[in-house]
């Protein structure tokens, strides 16, 4: 079963990309990263740039509304993620519970939609 | 057969194989919504017909067949498509027509499902009471305090996740199976309180879903024979079931546990309790229910000895705090120490608990009024009997320590 793993992160870890705390910081989730991917778990997932550098676009009556920034203030952002393939949602429970960004923010796990019905 | 009995015949078949048929039917569909639709409709199929054709002579393997048409038609017609649901069509189509003993009991994988941790936990047993035993959220709403329309929205919403996030209906691996069997057993035991405290409303049970909740503890029991924790939980609720006679007096006041007439108890009831605890206990593996039953027994045994073992009592109360810390278990061990060694004792126990937490607890002020009053600190006492009065809802309780307190004020009282 194929989840989406969403690592929620709030600003104090953003900051700890850079800075004195780097190597560490790093050194968490290239481990995770590894371990995932060795497991056979991961099939896919990126990290994401932080909230500063995203651009939100709406579309308003047909006009580009575009602002600077993540679509929603919120204390944690999507700092990244992972697609999982597992057999059950407690396989995927227990990879969130490794997740570096655990202790700190908050991982959402969804369930990847099935793929859409053939036409007949 | 006449046909007026039809609906009975279709009772009583819900009775004995709803659970049996729904767990089967969501096994295989992966979605209790669903199949409770399906299974809904084959009785409301089985009143129509029944009653024209006569009763079928299987009528549990009727339901299953007329359901898993149901379920196919439904998938058939639905365009909201799920990939699976095709496989599931020929699935349903290629199992043969089976009589519901032989078909494989899928309610211990439903009720892991229905208390897994990606729910609620106020959800878990609810869903389970509907899902195994059928019973409707009209029926779970009063015992829970809730009204009807909250109760039922809980259980779309946990079923419509139930199908969607991912929780699995496989039998989990063993090294998950205890502690996803304890959510269950969690479950099991809230609904055995929700009961309980409904049915302290009233003499009779309204609403109260403890006999429900023993027979879940008893089918778990039965379907893993060999698991302590559920043998600990299903002795644990037969001791309580066992001293229900007792907790009212004739007038229908509250009764305290060491003030029970132990002739009320129901001793058959305490017999198999300690007959389950003793089997876990050659398991090998004591854990927090085990325990809970133990410190049960305890209690129980002053209807053999006339006393309660307290030093034993604070043994088995030390062995739950260091598994499972509650609040409930703190006081219990304090007021387990008073009772062996003094009320000085029971009272430094208390004075130790955390204020955040206990001064919103009934049972820490009860004790502690209780002690105090031992002591001859009548005003303390009188006061601590007051904050325990404000905490109750239960207006039998609410009286009862309001009499204790009352016995204290007036000089000549029977204060104990």
């Amino acid at each position: 079963m194929k989840f989406a793993m969403l690592i929620h992160e709030p600003a104090s870890e953003f900051a700890k990309r850079q800075g004195p705390e780097a190597g560490a910081y790093w050194a968490g989730w290239m481990a995770y990263s590894e371990a995932l991917r060795t497991s056979g778990a991961m099939v896919g997932g990126a990290g994401l740039e932080p909230p500063d550098a995203a651009t939100t676009l709406r579309l308003a009556d047909g006009k580009r509304q575009i602002h600077d920034g993540p679509f929603a203030d919120s204390k944690e952002q999507l700092g990244g993620f992972y697609l999982l393939d597992v057999p059950s949602l407690d396989v995927a429970l227990d990879w969130a519970a490794r997740c570096p960004g655990a202790p700190t923010g908050s991982i959402e796990i969804r369930p990847l939609l099935p793929p859409p019905p053939q036409a007949t | 057969m006449p046909v007026d009995t039809v609906p009975d015949v279709v009772q009583q078949v819900a009775r004995e194989s709803h659970g049996r048929l729904l767990a089967y039917l969501s096994v295989q569909t992966r979605d209790v919504a669903r199949a409770e639709d399906a299974l809904s409709e084959a009785f409301l199929a089985a009143l129509r017909t029944w009653s024209r054709d006569g009763i079928p002579e299987s009528p549990a393997a009727w339901l299953l067949t007329t359901a898993r048409r149901q379920l196919r038609d439904a998938s058939r017609g639905e365009t909201r498509q799920r990939s699976h649901l095709e496989a599931l069509s020929h699935m349903l189509s290629t199992v043969p027509e089976r009589e519901i003993d032989e078909l494989p009991d899928e309610r211990l994988r439903l009720m892991l499902a229905c208390a897994h941790e990606a729910l609620a936990p106020d959800v878990h047993a609810p869903l389970m009471l509907q899902a195994v035993l059928g019973l409707d959220a009209e029926t779970i709403a009063r015992a829970y305090l809730v009204s009807p329309a909250t109760m039922s929205q809980r259980l779309v919403r946990a079923k419509l996740r139930l199908r969607t996030a991912g929780i699995s209906f496989d039998f989990p691996e063993p090294q998950r199976l205890s502690q996803r069997l304890s959510s269950v057993l969690d479950a099991i035991y809230t609904a055995f309180s929700s009961g309980w405290d409904a049915g302290l409303e009233t003499s009779h049970r309204l609403g109260g879903l403890a006999d429900e909740a023993v027979w879940l503890a008893r089918l778990v029991v039965r379907l893993l024979p060999d698991e302590p924790e559920p043998l600990g939980l299903l002795a644990m609720l037969l001791f309580a079931q066992a001293r229900r006679p007792a907790r009212r007096d004739a007038r229908g006041r509250f009764v305290p546990l060491l003030d029970q007439d132990v002739r009320q108890w129901d001793a058959g009831l305490i017999e198999e309790a300690d007959r389950l605890l003793a089997f876990a206990a050659t398991l090998g593996r004591p854990a927090r229910f085990q325990l809970e039953a133990a410190i049960q027994s305890c209690h129980s045994d002053r209807r053999r000895t006339g006393a309660v073992p307290w030093p034993h009592l604070v043994g088995l109360y030390d062995g739950l705090i260091a598994l499972a810390p509650s609040l409930g278990a703190l006081v219990g061990r304090a007021a387990a120490i008073g009772q062996w060694r003094g009320a000085e004792l029971a009272l430094e126990a208390l004075d130790r608990l955390d204020p955040q937490v206990r001064d919103q607890y009934q049972p820490y002020w009860s004790t502690r009024a209780h002690f105090l009053a031992e002591l001859g600190d009548h005003a303390a006492a009188v006061a601590a009997y007051r904050r325990a009065q404000a905490l109750t809802e239960d207006p039998s309780v609410r009286d009862f320590l309001q009499e204790r307190a009352a016995a204290i004020e007036s000089p000549g009282g029977s204060a104990r």
